[in-house]
């Protein structure tokens, strides 16, 4: 009734190809976006922004990048924690090295750092696909976990291998509180989701997925599979390098190479699978589902007054969040991006559907 | 295709995100109640589970102890509540994030038993202002309280644990000049808990001439082949085993495996309780480790908690478990956190108390005979006195046996020696410091001014 775009015309192809190209869309993002930047900082209590916002955004702009490769561009990754620690111990040498440095200066070059790690590793993606590429993955995997964990250069010499940082600083102003924070890494997810978009929308997207669905086919329209995979591998790299860099500085302030362990490349891999394969929105989706559903599991019991014992209650949550898993792959394997679009769908017919 | 966009659902995830929790953490915050609230972070899940438990339950028991024996810290009631964090870094800080606001005056001290959380608290806590106790564990240079100001490293660190094995090995070879062209080997947890000695090792190695070979083992420790092959190709004098959870059984039992004399090596305290030998069988016999403070075995407080809390039906895990290694570290651990409360209430008064009041009381910690008495721990305690300078407080360990059935004492209490280590305290501390542009306390000037 409310969410039909009947007389909404289109008169340029300007007007038809914008991100959103309904009005009740455009109305209810820039609502979103007015409450995430305005209200949320304002009602939300440190605990939200320290312990559920800030993260969920990290992994969500994680997922965005493990998404563009393995969504998108159809190559299994499971090295993608290996990116983020590459952003991550990029931005902390050059803040040690070169204090001097803008902040988000940083950032870039974090993710550039990334990116380039994420070309050398792609390159396995070339000759072989599937399974066996995942495999290779791993081997960025295990080399980052080994060469952060073993060159102490990369550590500054700390003696027990973890680094610690400061605040974020920018133009002389500190980011210390948490809605500080969260405005920070909300405004960067945010640029940077809507440089993602139109990646996706333009040729190179075009040229990934031509890649993911059928790749001789791709090459016999034009596409050079050296460079989709390649720049897949780059994009996706630079990504989750800054989502690492974010993680280390803005979220953790200290943190070991374990943080960037195999578990936090499946729970990423997990992320996009579970949030949608090849869709923006799915990952934070998936991020949402992977990183807010354990944390309310484990607070419903004592919110309920229900006295259950701690192991009681951590056993349920892996137990239910499990089984949650399958029951949203059963009922749609596409994903939760894709039952929010057949929720959309129904939405334009409801309250009289035929 | 276009019209389908998604991306306009995008920021529906992230109102979701922002709306979904608000309700959830909505804290009431009940001022006038005298009650002081203890956060627990504990593992009873995951890889290292079996080790975090018992930890736990002597924790927890121990605060039950003090509501139910004595009404509390002065008439103060305990509360406290549990976060399970499986070990898991990126958890452990949500649930610091989840427990700092609450009671009344908010968390009193932090415990994560965990080194991962430990370096992410010693960012948060000065920020937070609440205290963070890392009793036996954490980086050793925290011990620097004109830096760390909210780090209590309190009854030993890494660096004092490496010391008291190094002294206690030069001792049986018959002098540290004995030392000279020995070999010994560090089979640590790849982690900054597992390094944390090393820097101590390289340092009495320079000293004493020995030679420190070190083999790391990747989380969780199941996977040891390669490592003990090393072992048995360098024939190593020592092996000092860095362990936690199941990678000390796997080791005791690829030392079995590999012919490797178990009275040649020696766990830190992580890596010598129950649950670290029991699975090993009788392979273990022989194996030693350093204790924290106290071993296994119970005292007068352990019959105090079975009077007062198992005897009740209140006991957190099972009445056997009360005086083993690691139930009577949650217990000191909880016991330290206490008296610091206790010591902060003389001059901040007998109600709820901050965590900054708090840490002043962990300052200047004064667990003399005395008072080690009236907690029903002679003998099983060493006397612990804090500064702020030394947020340690006590640097003294034994050694101890497994004999096949139980922990026996080999040794009496070692000392660390401070000549070495402080130094080096002072240079990784001061570091840390400029790394960080935090400023450094006098603690002259302090003094005058309280």
């Amino acid at each position: 009734m409310f969410y039909r775009e009947a007389g909404q015309f289109k008169a340029t192809y300007r007007a038809d190809q914008q991100i959103l190209p309904i009005r009740q869309d455009r109305l209810f993002m820039a609502a979103v976006l007015v409450f995430a930047f305005l209200v949320v900082p304002l009602i939300a209590t440190p605990y939200v922004f320290q312990a559920l916002l800030i993260p969920f955004l990290i992994y969500a702009l994680a997922a965005i990048g493990v998404n563009l490769l393995v969504g998108y561009c159809g190559q299994i990754s499971l090295g993608s924690a290996a990116f983020m620690a590459v952003g991550a111990y990029s931005a902390y040498n050059l803040v040690v090295r070169v204090p001097e440095l803008n902040f988000l200066i940083v950032l870039a070059l974090s993710g550039i750092a990334a990116a380039a790690v994420g070309m050398v590793f792609g390159v396995p993606s070339l000759r072989i696909k599937g399974l066996y590429l995942a495999v290779a993955t791993l081997a960025a995997q295990f080399f980052m976990d080994w060469l952060f964990a073993r060159v102490r250069w990369f550590t500054n010499y700390a003696s027990s291998g973890s680094v610690s940082t400061m605040p974020v600083n920018l133009f002389g102003f500190t980011f210390e509180s948490p809605p500080e924070k969260y405005l920070l890494v909300l405004a960067i997810v945010v640029v940077m989701t809507l440089l993602a978009k139109n990646l996706v929308r333009s040729h190179i997207g075009r040229a990934w997925m031509a890649i993911r669905d059928m790749d001789v086919a791709a090459e016999v329209i034009g596409i050079r599979p050296v460079y989709a995979k390649l720049t897949a591998f780059a994009v996706s790299s630079f990504f989750l390098g800054v989502a690492g860099a974010l993680w280390g500085f803005v979220h953790l302030g200290s943190w070991e190479p374990a943080a960037f362990n195999l578990n936090l490349s499946l729970r990423l891999l997990f992320m996009v699978i579970i949030g949608g394969m090849g869709s923006i929105l799915g990952s934070f989706f998936g991020a949402a589902f992977i990183w807010f559903l354990p944390i309310f599991l484990n607070q419903v019991p004592a919110a309920l007054g229900v006295p259950l014992a701690t192991t009681t209650v951590s056993h349920l949550e892996l137990m239910i969040f499990g089984a949650l898993i399958v029951f949203f792959l059963i009922a749609e394997p596409h994903g939760l991006a894709r039952l929010w679009a057949i929720g959309k769908e129904k939405l334009r017919l409801w309250p009289f559907p035929h | 295709m276009y019209r389908k966009s998604k991306m306009s659902w995008l920021g529906a995830a992230v109102l979701a995100a922002a709306l979904a929790p608000m309700g959830a953490s909505a804290q009431q915050k009940d001022a006038g109640a005298k009650e002081q609230f203890f956060p627990v972070l504990s593992y009873r899940t995951g890889a290292y589970g079996p080790n975090g438990t018992p930890w736990a339950n002597g924790h927890v028991d121990y605060l039950k102890l003090i509501n139910s024996r004595d009404g509390g810290i002065n008439g103060v009631k305990i509360t406290w509540e549990e976060c399970e964090f499986g070990y898991d870094t990126a958890r452990g800080v949500e649930c610091y994030e989840r427990l700092k606001g609450k009671g009344p005056t908010g968390a009193t001290v932090f415990q994560p038993l965990s080194t991962g959380v430990t370096f992410a608290m010693t960012e948060k806590a000065p920020v937070d202002k609440i205290p963070v106790i890392t009793s036996g564990y954490g980086r050793a240079d925290s011990v620097d309280g004109t830096v760390f100001k909210w780090n209590f490293p309190l009854a030993g660190t890494y660096w004092s644990a490496a010391d008291i094995l190094v002294q206690h090995v030069a001792k049986k070879e018959g002098g540290a000049d004995k030392l000279k062209g020995k070999k010994i080997a560090l089979v640590y947890h790849d982690s900054p808990y597992g390094k944390e000695p090393i820097a101590l090792l390289q340092e009495r190695a320079k000293m004493h001439g020995f030679e420190l070979v070190l083999l790391p083992v990747t989380h969780p420790g199941v996977e040891q082949k390669a490592t003990w092959l090393q072992i048995r190709q360098q024939r190593p004098d020592y092996v000092f085993l860095w362990g936690w959870g199941v990678m000390n059984s796997t080791a005791i039992k690829e030392a079995v495996a590999t012919g490797y004399p178990r009275d040649k090596m020696y766990g830190g305290w992580w890596a010598g309780a129950e649950q670290d030998v029991v699975p090993a069988g009788d392979g273990a016999k022989g194996y030693n480790a350093l204790a924290f403070q106290a071993g296994a075995g119970r005292v007068r407080v352990h019959e105090e908690i079975l009077k007062n809390v198992h005897a009740k039906g209140q006991g957190t895990g099972k009445e056997d478990e009360v005086g083993q290694v690691l139930y009577n570290r949650g217990m000191i651990h909880a016991m330290l956190a206490v008296e610091g409360v206790r010591q902060a209430q003389k001059r901040y008064g007998n109600k709820p108390l901050t965590g900054e009041q708090v840490r002043w009381g962990l300052e200047n910690l004064q667990i003399d005979g005395p008072a080690l008495k009236r907690l029903g721990v002679e003998g099983f305690l060493t006397p612990l006195t804090t500064t702020c300078v030394d947020h340690e407080g006590s640097r003294k360990a034994r050694i101890h046996q497994w004999d096949g059935q139980k922990w026996v004492y080999t040794t009496d209490f070692i000392e660390a020696d401070m000549q070495i280590i402080k130094p080096m305290i002072a240079n990784s501390a001061k570091q840390y410091a400029q790394e960080k542009k935090i400023p450094v306390r006098d603690c002259a000037k302090e003094l005058q001014g309280s």
